[in-house]
């Protein structure tokens, strides 16, 4: 028999130790879950009420009865497509370069660096930047194109990160074996990486047009109408966006307008949980691809 | 030829019989040289082989400081099966990579001296057209994650082949030993297949754009004894056809299938020569504490 008399294992006490973190663990991850639900219950209940076709295909007006949102549904669609018509390439082609290209030293590490911050910098802040480039210096005026412009600025370092994670998670050896066989990096390249960090680069896409769909601040700032009766119809036009409205309307006086931002507030939570799904059912089906 | 090809395959299994299998190996080397003789240019020939990889003075650094191959000059001889042995970390990995220049996808790595492919010195050509013509199998299975077709054909079609591809991957897949076991399920997904399967059909990967070298690091390392045999039975298959080097770790396997064996030792080549004399009267004192398992 061993003599374990210099241990005291005291177990009791390390399992309740345990039991407690678990607890409180626990406890951290409901209130999050909680405020949330909250939120979403009492913004359904102030403004389903409102949901009618006539909201959704009707125009702004000065009485609550007879607004509608078309002309923001349409203004974020379309903010939405520049957003995406610009950051994919860029996103994707500086992540290809940076991975696949560039040499290891200073330079990249330069550019890494400011990628990595420029993804933290506030949005009122590139708000400021697309007023200052897009609106008055290449003179787009308060346009769709402006703001669209303004706001793939704002997400692109989210894309460019989710890019370089999906081609850093693929394993060496098949860039090692495709260029044994006598591939060309291009061919590497277009044949296997990018098919093979699709999933990755699709769910960092549709997470950054999802944060761009609900900015507001750069949209204030680079000066989207608050209530047009128009939808916009070139890329100069003037325009309007779902959070644009939910901010107005959250301003006036009444109760009646209250509700409906809280009504447009569900359509634009319904216009995100359908870009996740989409990105979800996206990203299985090119999983599946490739495993086929 | 073909008999003396299967008894040595039968035997391989039994590390005891090493000498004999050379012997055989020997014999068919015999019949293979005056065809490879006729191929034989301005090589410097050792022996009766044609001289398929020359190096001389090899160097290689890992960034600044670590200096993975010291003047490294040998011959690897065509139509053999070359074996590179040593303890972990002697270079092997990185020498076998100097072949067909993978150790460039690796940043901050240095290389001095000369290796010729066929008389040409590789690191003066397009490294693209160098790899080509040499084949590689890797230490774990990398299979594409594509169908057991498209892996075979890829590096094929990239290559601008016009052939019958159909044709081709069952070539491939009949060389590599794997036709039997997938020729139902071409067009399922490669992940699909085990371990050993996955190796060989990495092997048939590499023999669709008609390589004459194929390079193997550590090729069974991540095999389970069955799938190595089955693994060694293919290589000792292909050994007429291809030139072959194999990294190994282990010394039974480069006796079963080798018939040169080049011996490392920290980033130094410390003895080469036939396998039957180096595992049976190696000239070295390392070497001997090595092969006889004293060390590594």
């Amino acid at each position: 028999m061993k003599d374990h008399s210099a241990f005291h294992p005291q177990l009791d006490k390390r399992r309740r130790y345990g039991t407690l973190i678990a607890g409180l663990l626990f406890a951290a991850t409901m209130l999050g879950l909680l405020v949330l639900a909250t939120l979403i219950v009492d913004v359904v209940t102030t403004g389903s009420g409102w949901l009618s076709e006539q909201f959704l295909t009707g125009y702004p007006t000065a009485r609550p009865e007879t607004s509608g949102i078309w002309p923001a549904i349409v203004g974020s669609l379309y903010l939405m497509l520049i957003v995406a018509a610009t950051t994919v390439p860029l996103g994707v082609g500086t992540a290809l370069y940076l991975e696949e290209y560039a040499d290891e030293g200073g330079l990249k590490r330069i550019i890494q660096l400011n990628i990595t911050n420029l993804a933290g910098v506030p949005s009122v802040v590139y708000g400021i930047l697309g007023l200052g480039v897009f609106v008055y210096l290449f003179d787009m005026g308060s346009s769709l194109l402006a703001a669209g412009l303004t706001l793939s600025l704002l997400v692109l370092p989210i894309v460019v990160i989710s890019a370089q994670e999906a081609l850093r998670s693929i394993p060496q050896g098949v860039r090692e074996s495709a260029f044994a066989l006598g591939a060309t990096r291009s061919q590497v390249i277009w044949h296997h990486l990018i098919p093979m960090a699709l999933p990755g680069i699709m769910t960092g896409v549709i997470l950054s047009l999802s944060r761009a769909v609900g900015e507001t601040a750069p949209l204030v700032l680079v000066g989207a109408s608050l209530a047009i009766n128009f939808t916009p119809a070139h890329l100069l036009d003037d325009f309007t966006a779902l959070p644009m409205l939910v901010f107005q309307w959250t301003e006036e006086p009444g109760a009646s307008f209250q509700e409906l931002a809280a009504a447009a507030i569900i359509v634009l939570m319904a216009f995100l949980l359908l870009m996740n799904l989409s990105a979800i059912l996206l990203r299985n089906h090119f999983e599946d691809q490739l495993a086929g | 030829m073909a008999s003396a090809d299967s008894s040595n395959v039968g035997s391989s299994t039994q590390a005891n019989t090493a000498p004999s299998t050379n012997s055989t190996a020997d014999a068919q080397q015999a019949d293979a040289t005056p065809t490879a003789a006729g191929r034989a240019g301005d090589a410097a020939s050792e022996g009766e082989a044609e001289t398929k990889i020359a190096v001389s003075n090899l160097n290689f650094w890992y960034g600044d400081d670590t200096h993975a191959l010291q003047d490294i000059t040998m011959d690897v001889k065509a139509n053999r099966v070359t074996a590179l042995i040593g303890p972990s970390g002697c270079g092997k990995s990185t020498l076998i990579r100097c072949f067909n220049r993978m150790n460039e996808l690796i940043p901050n790595t240095t290389l001095e001296g000369r290796v010729h492919v066929n008389g040409q010195n590789i690191y003066q050509a397009d490294p693209v057209a160098v790899r080509r013509h040499i084949g590689m199998v890797f230490q774990k299975p990398n299979p594409f994650p594509k169908t057991i077709y498209k892996n075979v054909i890829w590096g094929a079609r990239i290559n601008g082949y016009t052939g019958d591809e159909d044709a081709l991957v069952e070539r491939c897949l009949r060389q590599a030993a794997l036709w039997d076991e997938v020729k139902d399920s071409l067009h399922g997904s490669a992940y699909n297949l085990s371990g050993g399967q996955q190796q060989r059909l990495c092997i048939a990967r590499a023999l669709a754009v008609e390589p004459d070298i194929l390079l193997m690091d550590e090729p069974t390392s991540a095999l389970d004894p069955v799938a190595t045999g089955k693994f060694e039975d293919t290589i000792s298959e292909l050994r007429s056809e291809y030139t072959i080097v194999v990294v190994t770790h282990s010394m039974q396997q480069a006796s079963r299938v080798s018939d040169e064996t080049v011996f490392l030792y920290m980033g130094r080549l410390i003895e080469m020569g036939a396998t039957e004399q180096v595992f049976t009267r190696p000239q070295k004192e390392r070497t001997e504490a090595y092969v006889t398992g004293r060390f590594g």
